[in-house]
């Protein structure tokens, strides 16, 4: 057991500084308009740094300085750039407690996924786009045999990218890595609720990355999501978020015509299917773990397995083994590694969890576990910390429906497959799902008839770099991690060259 | 607390309301950014936070639903109308349920025209048979 001194104390890894203005053309930059905002530790309630309240200025300044470095970027060779990547990872690797005591002030995450999963995570991704530029090729076909058609993979340029707050370098990695192996230089703005671990990692990169390859602008969604996510000067923009803003990014893409990739959360269900329980072996261990993987991040995942649906001649058994392993889940404070659970990343979050509590109640669904927020006393009593909550009920009621965000689970029963995969599929998303059955047959058919981007079979919340990582229905457009992730970042060149010398013979 | 005008057909009913909190940050927000408008977000984050933004800036279609239109303009003066929208696949799930427009300190993301204000629009819900 490690317990991380809190940033502040004497012997924490990291110091902020007192206030962070923005990061444009590789240096810090004050806010044109002079204005900050407080960034809270969802740890303690308190406000730890200032930061940078973009607007549209800074919005354009980080515009300059990506357009005065995108053509020298885009030139580089898929060698060069590899080596900036690789290096990232390196610098990643080499800062890994600070960074994570970092992120977990800023989000409020326990440091032990961080260090464990967060941050080699986005070590790995980097290396991963590293070799995927190395090693890409462009492609051509032999029209006939006097005309070659050529294929290039070519940068779009400058592109927009706004993340969320609930892996914050993490999420920034995903939209990164492939932009920057593509050739593009990014403006990015993260999440106002965590501001500032990607403004640390930033400050280390100064020496790897050239300035304005990358720039990051703060602020608040109206004043300066929206000048980056509506600029002419963007070749494509990428959100993680929400549906509402998600289809304003989408209409603001169409007025400029340019590409967006929006990913905006699920309702992921977690089907359970009766062979699970046949002996409680080390299988049935992984399967109950599967099903507490709702409380993994505080439920702060896109694709928290938020609905578990539970064969019926296993529910009873399988259900009170859940709750029970659900029960032992440790939560406290964030900066010490035997936290399992710890705080929720905003006043307003946990706001919202709790009226998802609320009208879980009112709907009649049974609260078997949790369903309150929770005070863990001294320095942490003003922390934002709920208790993993595990609801039972029918699919119809809205905390089966809606993504809490929240480690609150909805739990119901299927009779059979087809009821199965019709609970499964009786969402408006199609983000994650999970699979669980020793039966490999029955487990392949499910995860090819549930609607979803990515479905775990006899696993969960593993985000592997090589993986395709997106939505169906309205979860989203686009795929993050893996070549399709590349893809979105690159446009085709198309050199139509002919090797004759006779006229084509049209005039 | 007001209730918004009945606009679907066919019911009777208010589905929509706002807190007295509500109503005093709109009337702020409105002198700020002009009409204003609503709509009910789903999926990651923030989602299930209602979006506020100047009216007409999210463009809606048959793919939506106007649940209701407030007034939030003070007795005897002249009409401040906010319309609430909703998707219609997400009204689908949502149709039994009464709404409270509330507010909470916080700092939510996307771009809602509160969000600077170091304050959150907040859903409330009851179950749309009971009375408040």
């Amino acid at each position: 057991m490690t317990i991380y001194a809190a940033p502040g104390t004497p012997d924490s890894l990291i110091t902020f500084k007192s206030r962070y203005e923005h990061w444009i053309g590789g240096q810090w930059v004050a806010p044109a308009q002079g204005q900050y905002f407080e960034d809270i530790s969802p740890v303690n309630g308190k406000p730890f740094a200032e930061v940078g309240r973009g607007t549209a200025e800074d919005i354009e300044a980080a515009l300059d300085a990506a357009h005065r470095a995108a053509p020298a970027w885009g030139k580089t060779t898929g060698t060069e750039r590899a080596a900036v990547l690789n290096a990232i990872a390196d610098v990643i690797t080499a800062n890994l407690e600070m960074l994570a005591v970092a992120e977990s002030w800023d989000n409020g995450k326990p440091i032990r996924e961080v260090l464990g999963a967060d941050l080699p995570l986005a070590a790995d991704h980097f290396r991963y786009f590293a070799s995927l530029i190395r090693a890409q090729e462009g492609e051509f076909t032999e029209i006939n045999g006097d005309m070659i058609a050529y294929h290039y993979a070519e940068p779009l340029g400058v592109v927009g990218q706004i993340i969320p707050w609930n892996f914050p370098i993490l999420m920034a990695t995903w939209k990164l890595a492939p932009a920057l192996a593509g050739g593009n230089a990014v403006v990015l703005k993260p999440a106002e609720q965590t501001p500032v671990s990607i403004l640390v990692l930033m400050e280390l990169l100064a020496d790897v990355l050239p300035p304005g390859v990358v720039n990051v602008v703060n602020g608040f969604g109206l004043e300066a999501g929206k000048p980056l996510a509506s600029s002419p000067r963007i070749r494509k923009i990428a959100f993680t978020g929400e549906t509402t803003t998600g289809r304003l990014i989408l209409q603001y893409a169409s007025a400029n015509i340019i590409p967006a990739t929006v990913e905006l959360g699920g309702k992921s269900p977690n089907l359970f299917f009766e062979d699970v329980a046949s002996t409680h072996d080390d299988y049935y261990d992984k399967a109950q773990e599967g099903f507490v993987l709702f409380a993994f991040n505080q439920g702060e995942v896109c694709t928290c397995p938020s609905r578990s649906l539970i064969q019926a001649s296993i529910y009873d058994s399988f259900l009170g083994d859940a709750v029970e392993r659900t029960r032992k889940a440790i939560q406290g404070n964030p900066l010490d590694t035997d936290t399992q659970v710890g705080a929720q990343a905003s006043n307003d979050q946990l706001e919202k969890i709790l009226s998802y509590i609320d009208i879980g109640k009112q709907e009649g669904a049974a609260l078997l576990l949790g369903g309150e927020r929770v005070d863990l006393g001294g320095d942490l009593t003003d922390g934002y910390y709920v208790a993993p909550t595990i609801f039972e009920g029918k699919n119809s009621m809205r905390v089966f429906q809606e993504e809490i965000f929240g480690p609150v689970v909805a739990v119901t029963s299927f009779e059979d497959y087809a009821d199965a995969i019709s609970l499964a599929n009786d969402t408006l998303y199609g983000l994650g799902a999970g699979v669980w059955s020793r039966n490999g047959n029955l487990a392949y058919r499910a995860g090819r008839d549930i609607k979803a981007g990515r479905v775990w079979v006899n696993n969960y919340h593993a985000y592997p770099a090589g993986a395709a990582f997106g939505g169906y229905k309205s979860s989203g457009i686009g795929r993050e991690n893996s070549k399709a992730a590349l893809a979105h970042y690159q446009q085709t060149k198309n050199l139509l060259v002919s090797y004759s010398e006779k006229a084509e013979g049209f005039f | 607390m007001i209730e918004a005008e009945v606009v679907l057909d066919g019911e009777t009913t208010s589905r929509v309301a706002l807190t007295d909190t509500a109503i005093e940050l709109l009337r702020m927000l409105w002198g700020k950014h002009g009409p204003l408008m609503f709509h009910q977000s789903g999926g990651c984050c923030d989602g299930s936070s209602p979006m506020c933004y100047p009216a007409g800036e999210l463009i809606t279609s048959d793919a939506d639903v106007r649940l209701g239109r407030f007034d939030i303009a003070p007795d005897g003066e002249p009409a401040q109308p906010v319309d609430f929208w909703m998707s219609r696949e997400q009204f689908t799930y949502w149709s039994h349920t009464h709404l409270t427009v509330d507010v909470v300190p916080g700092r939510g993301s996307g771009f809602s025209v509160e969000g600077p204000e170091g304050v959150r629009f907040l859903i409330r819900s009851r179950l749309i048979d009971d009375e408040p």
